[in-house]
């Protein structure tokens, strides 16, 4: 479980999160979702201690995360996988994080084993890829078997099959209990993973709920009949925004079945009534769109 | 998350790079090496050394302030820092694990360098006197250690505060070989400080005394210590502040 409430970070001028609050349950992978310079990292970097808040605070399984007692036993967190000493062992590196919160020096070599490091282990990091750094922050953040996991863009510049086996990584350690909160801004990612979404843009919380939720928030629902006039007239009549599409009529803000109905009482006929889910990347570029900090303004580009 | 933890935490970071192999490696070597050479060359060269102490150990003392500032600037330089407060989220006492290892590792070394070089004196030098008689005779071999590590202290105080590798191996390299020495040639001012700068103290601190500071060597070891201290805890009040 991680509670924030309030939080708010600012540097100088600019409020980098501001009077943020959400939950994340346990239970399920929760995608903390937000565009490039939103705050996700600076939310997180709150939540473990790392920068104070301006105002607000976040619990960690009730607790701040300075009053964890080895915190590395209740939380696992891999925000950057280049936090690590280029010239250090991967084994090293585990090693030393094992001993300070007083961990079996055995962890080091079962989280090795379970992120498939074994053979490398005694290489120095500086030498890894991306793919194997990855998994190197993945074992330093498993080395606790901890209850709460922060993922800060796991997948950034992975290739498909490394991709892959985060995802399910991530559901596994969910299915089994854990509380999850991974990051992104890929969209078409946490759709796959994430079963609850939390958005921000700007610092602000954007929206909050289950994924298909909110790719069902974009939908918008297709009618075609014999008589396109009548039925967009008693659409409207119903309080339906209407656009007239070459495919038939798009109606925005229903589901099929109050749009059927709506048609159906005012006595009309139906060719055709299909849902048309939009895209995760249109539902969210719909929510955020005051919030992009970094917009283009489309200079250059006649109106 | 025990103290004996932190401090192995400590050492394991510190023994499992490379560079502060190097560093010890050349501190000891240097000081024996160059003191051997010395005293092959111009035998009984080393007998006249100002107050007996061996002036080859300024330059051991040089690369155990470059291995204690780097040990913290390498930390903020691959962000290690954050796994630490991540894994040690008291700041206070994941500084003071690394304060302890980084004062025994350079005390050790200082120790090591300082025998080293009695051993090298006594093995190929038949003119200089090597007898430990006297309780200053025991302290010039001895004293090193604590100087090596208080100086350590003051040089990872320093690392903490700038954080930046450049930066902070510049300031203790040039402070103690230059910066004190301009100080010194300030009119009016330098003179009045000089007795009061922290590394003209270590290296009286190094001597059998007698030189004309106010302090005995115990006193500028004493006055080093309590500096180096100074300094540790506004770089632990500094690091409790700022974000990581």
């Amino acid at each position: 479980m991680i509670e924030v409430r309030g939080l708010t970070k600012r540097y100088g001028r600019t409020t980098a999160v501001d009077d943020l609050t959400f939950d994340v349950r346990p239970g399920t992978v929760t995608g903390f979702l937000g565009p490039n310079g939103s705050g996700k990292s600076t939310t997180m970097r709150m939540v473990l201690g790392l920068d104070r808040p301006d105002a607000g605070e976040a619990r960690v399984a009730g607790k701040r995360y300075a009053e964890l007692r080895d915190p590395l036993r209740t939380v696992g967190a891999l925000l950057d996988a280049k936090w690590v000493h280029p010239n250090r062992s991967a084994r090293s590196h585990l090693r030393w994080l094992a001993r300070a919160n007083g961990l079996p020096a055995g962890r080091v070599d079962e989280v090795l084993d379970t992120v498939g490091l074994t053979a490398v282990a005694g290489k120095r990091a500086g030498a890894f890829s991306l793919g194997m750094s990855q998994r190197l922050g993945i074992a330093a953040a498993l080395l606790g078997d901890p209850q709460v996991l922060l993922f800060d863009e796991p997948v950034n510049g992975l290739d498909p099959e490394g991709i892959l086996w985060i995802r399910r990584l991530m559901q596994r350690l969910a299915a089994e209990g854990r509380t999850v909160l991974v990051s992104s801004h890929l969209l078409s990612e946490m759709a796959l993973t994430a079963t609850e979404l939390v958005v921000i843009g700007r610092g602000r919380l954007v929206a909050q709920g289950p994924t298909a939720q909110f790719v069902d928030s974009g939908a918008d629902v297709l009618v075609r009949g014999p008589r396109p006039d009548a039925i967009a007239a008693a659409l409207r009549a119903a309080g339906f925004e209407v656009a007239e599409e070459q495919a038939g009529l798009l109606v925005t803000g229903g589901t099929t079945e109050r749009v059927g109905e709506a048609v159906g009482a005012a006595g009309l006929v139906l060719h055709e009534l299909t849902l048309r889910r939009g895209s995760l990347e249109e539902a969210f570029m719909e929510i955020t769109k005051q919030d992009v900090e970094y917009a283009s303004t489309g200079a250059g580009v006649p109106a | 998350m025990s103290a004996a933890g932190l401090i192995a935490a400590e050492r394991i970071k510190l023994a499992s790079v490379r560079s502060p192999w190097w560093c010890a490696g050349l501190a000891v070597a240097g000081v024996i090496g160059l003191t051997g050479l010395l005293v092959l060359v111009e035998p009984g060269g080393m007998a006249d050394a100002p107050g007996g102490s061996n002036p080859f150990l300024l330059f051991g003392l040089m690369l155990v302030l470059v291995l204690a500032a780097v040990s913290v600037t390498t930390e903020y330089r691959y962000s290690t820092i954050r796994m630490t407060f991540e894994a040690v989220p008291n700041r206070t006492a994941a500084v003071l694990a690394k304060t302890v290892v980084v004062a025994v590792v350079s005390g050790v070394i200082g120790l090591v360098a300082s025998l080293g070089a009695w051993a090298a004196m006594w093995l190929l030098d038949p003119l200089s006197d090597t007898a430990l008689r006297t309780s200053d005779d025991w302290w010039v071999v001895l004293s090193p250690a604590p100087v090596f590590a208080a100086c350590a202290v003051l040089a990872l105080a320093v690392g903490i505060l700038v954080r930046h590798t450049a930066a902070a191996v510049s300031i203790v390299l040039v402070w103690p070989l230059m910066g004190e020495q301009l100080v010194s040639f300030i009119p009016g001012f330098g003179p009045a400080v000089q007795p009061w700068l922290p590394f003209v103290n270590a290296g009286n601190a190094m001597t059998a005394g007698g030189g004309d500071l106010p302090f005995s060597p115990v006193g500028s070891l004493a006055y080093v210590t309590g500096l180096a201290a100074a300094l540790l805890v506004a770089a632990i009040v500094v690091v409790n502040r700022r974000d990581a």
